[in-house]
């Protein structure tokens, strides 16, 4: 158990160079997960991190120590891999054992570590088996039993849930989060999904082309996203996308000429090119006279609780005022029908048109404009 | 096949028989000849059922020798043959696992140097660089001796090719599991690599055993002494008698002798060359 740190690190193969300089601070037995697209480069972070790849530059200290030119082995992690890399010819039990033997181990130390381990994870029957005679999930458990019966400072997992089924994919996520949290070793945990990073993560790195574009918790990448990026990778279906122009007080000119006026939300200075982002979650139907946005609905999407309602800007050029709305199932909307929507208060996100950074840093966190609008008609009363 | 059609059953068991009869005669040929006196032979028409006289037959090659063609008895030369045959099928496995280990998991100049002069070697067989072997061999005073009968055989493309292809399926991420496990290089080789591979060792080793076993030419270049003969020469020098006729029955007595072993190795051998070919551990 022990803290990690990651400053300035890069990493190239050659001439180029696929993270540019990428600093984590990881509290001690904290959980967090670096999610992006495939090449984004969280792999190789992990692997730089497990001691499998170089580090070209910058540091990486674990427990206190800097492990840039030392051996995984010597650098007290243990790592779970996408297809957990069991030794084939192993029983789980020696699977287990190994590292514990390479180490040095007394025979009844490891037996003892082995059984406790076999024990947390519901592996005690299968101590005598092969890797291939176990199912998916099996295989997975002793791969986190030999990473966690070396009680090592830090759990690195590669993606270790992207082999099983859907179904399975949600148990295990919650026995590795219920697993970490009770050994309460540090660990840092690399997926592509979304939903897998949002539910385990005590804090979320999303990366993007070798750039960690936002370190923060699950909610606060969700509500307060720090790039353009961000906010189209975290939730599902994607936030929408709107470009721009700033009207200073009268609001944003859209497009389509629409003039769109988001509550709660500071406005930049007239003429800013601007993208306006706004989660289909935080549409909402509304009477004609006080929408802030109309949709011309192409299609529908009915997933029961919720309808998603895809489709444009009124009189907008083909893919540049696409949007979707997530409205209750309860309403019935068809193609071709014009939906008056508005933006949640405070919902509305502001991003730089040229760099995608997030805008009004001040006045847009989520929470300030609806408390201090809630403070202020408690006052009023 | 799916299909069940008498004729075709016929036809395909037909075609088998006729395989296994043209390969098997030959054999049953050697062994029915090897029980024979050795007038039986005189007539030129080969008998084609058992004779009395196996076991004298046998006693006479494996402990007398044939004096007549200067053959030694064929116990020792067996054992030399086996010798051979161990000697180079085994240090072939060793020297191909650990060439194909050093060019698949590690990164050091003139890599593919090294492999590509291996590769080259396939095209030069022991027939080819014979002269100079031989030269080599009788510099380093290896002529009639263990050593020079299989150290030259020894360096093998065939089989490192066989193991480069095999590491390359095994997943990067196994390596790299006994990595952060704290395996060494050579722990990983030995602990993991090397039970992976006892399947593709098995199936080298029988056929490796039996190029070993066959070796004739190289025997006849470098043994002048009659302790380190063949058995594979032996039959060719029995064969071969000046001025009188071979003794088939004793020739082919040690034809089934020189048989056996290479039969023993597949028979043996079986099972974990099956089992690799149809169980895949990954």
């Amino acid at each position: 158990m022990s803290a990690i740190n990651i400053r300035n690190v890069r990493k190239s193969y050659g001439s180029v160079e696929v993270i540019h300089g990428v600093s984590i601070d990881i509290a001690d037995g904290e959980f967090i997960v670096i999610v992006g697209p495939s090449g984004c480069g969280k792999s190789t972070l992990l692997r730089m991190v497990a001691g499998l790849e170089t580090i070209t530059s910058g540091e990486i200290e674990i427990g206190g120590r800097v492990v840039n030119r030392l051996e995984p082995r010597e650098r007290d992690i243990a790592m779970v891999f996408q297809n957990y890399a069991l030794y084939p010819h192993m029983t789980v039990y020696d699977n287990m054992a190994y590292g514990l033997k390479i180490a040095g181990l007394s025979k009844a130390d490891i037996k003892t570590r082995v059984a406790k381990a076999a024990e947390m994870l519901q592996l005690t029957p299968y101590l005598d088996r092969k890797p291939r005679a176990l199912s998916g999930g099996q295989r997975q458990r002793v791969a986190m039993g030999r990473a966690l019966v070396r009680d090592p400072a830090a759990f690195l997992l590669d993606e270790p849930l992207s082999n099983l089924d859907a179904k399975l994919r949600v148990q295990m996520r919650l026995e590795i989060k219920q697993l970490q949290r009770s050994v309460g070793t540090t660990a840092l945990y690399v997926t592509h999904d979304q939903v897998e990073a949002m539910t385990l993560a005590d804090r979320l790195v999303v990366m993007h082309d070798g750039v960690a574009e936002q370190i923060d918790t699950p909610m606060a990448v969700y509500s307060r996203p720090a790039t353009t990026y961000v906010a189209g990778f975290i939730g599902s279906p994607a936030m929408n996308m709107l470009p721009a122009e700033s009207a200073g007080n009268r609001g944003l000119t859209l497009t389509n000429g629409a003039v769109v006026k988001p509550r709660g939300t500071r406005l930049p200075e007239a003429g800013r090119k601007v993208i306006l982002g706004v989660r289909p979650e935080h549409l909402v139907l509304v009477a004609p006279g006080n929408a802030d946005l109309e949709l011309d609905v192409i299609a529908i999407e009915t997933l029961g609780a919720d309808t998603l309602a895809h489709g444009k800007l009124p009189g907008a050029a083909n893919g540049d005022g696409d949007l979707v709305a997530r409205l209750p199932g309860s309403v019935s909307v068809k193609p071709g029908d014009r939906l008056p929507l508005a933006i949640g208060p405070g919902m509305a996100h502001l991003f730089d048109a040229g760099t995608g950074a997030r805008l009004g840093e001040v006045d847009l966190t989520v929470d300030a404009p609806t408390t201090r609008t809630r403070k202020k008609t408690a006052a009023e009363a | 096949m799916v299909e069940n059609r008498p004729f075709l059953n016929l036809l395909s068991h037909l075609v088998l028989i006729v395989g296994v009869v043209i390969v098997a005669f030959p054999v049953y040929v050697a062994i029915i000849a090897s029980t024979r006196g050795p007038n039986d032979f005189m007539s030129g028409i080969i008998p084609l059922l058992p004779g009395p006289h196996t076991l004298e037959n046998y006693r006479e090659v494996l402990f007398a020798g044939v004096s007549t063609s200067g053959a030694p008895p064929i116990g020792p030369m067996m054992l030399n043959s086996l010798v051979m045959a161990l000697t180079i099928a085994i240090g072939k496995i060793a020297i191909s696992l650990l060439s194909a280990f050093a060019i698949v998991y590690f990164r050091f100049p003139f890599r593919q140097l090294a492999f590509w002069a291996i590769f080259i070697t396939l095209m030069l067989p022991v027939e080819v660089r014979i002269v100079p072997t031989f030269k080599v061999v009788a510099d380093l005073h290896l002529l009639d001796s263990y050593a020079g009968l299989s150290i030259p055989l020894i360096a093998s493309a065939t089989a490192t090719f066989l193991f480069r292809q095999f590491f390359l399926t095994v997943p990067d991420e196994l390596a790299e599991a006994a990595r952060v496990d704290g395996a060494g290089p050579m722990k990983f080789f030995r602990d993991i690599l090397l039970p992976l591979s006892r399947t593709n060792i098995a199936a080298l080793f029988v056929i490796l055993f039996i190029y070993g076993w066959n070796q004739y030419l190289w025997p006849l270049m470098i043994t002048t002494k009659p302790e380190y003969y063949t058995i594979v020469m032996a039959i060719k020098r029995m064969a071969d008698v000046a001025d009188a006729i071979p003794r088939w029955n004793v020739v082919m007595a040690t034809v089934v002798l020189a048989m056996l072993p290479p039969v023993l190795v597949v028979v043996l051998m079986q099972r974990l060359f099956v089992k690799g070919l149809i169980e895949s551990e990954k």
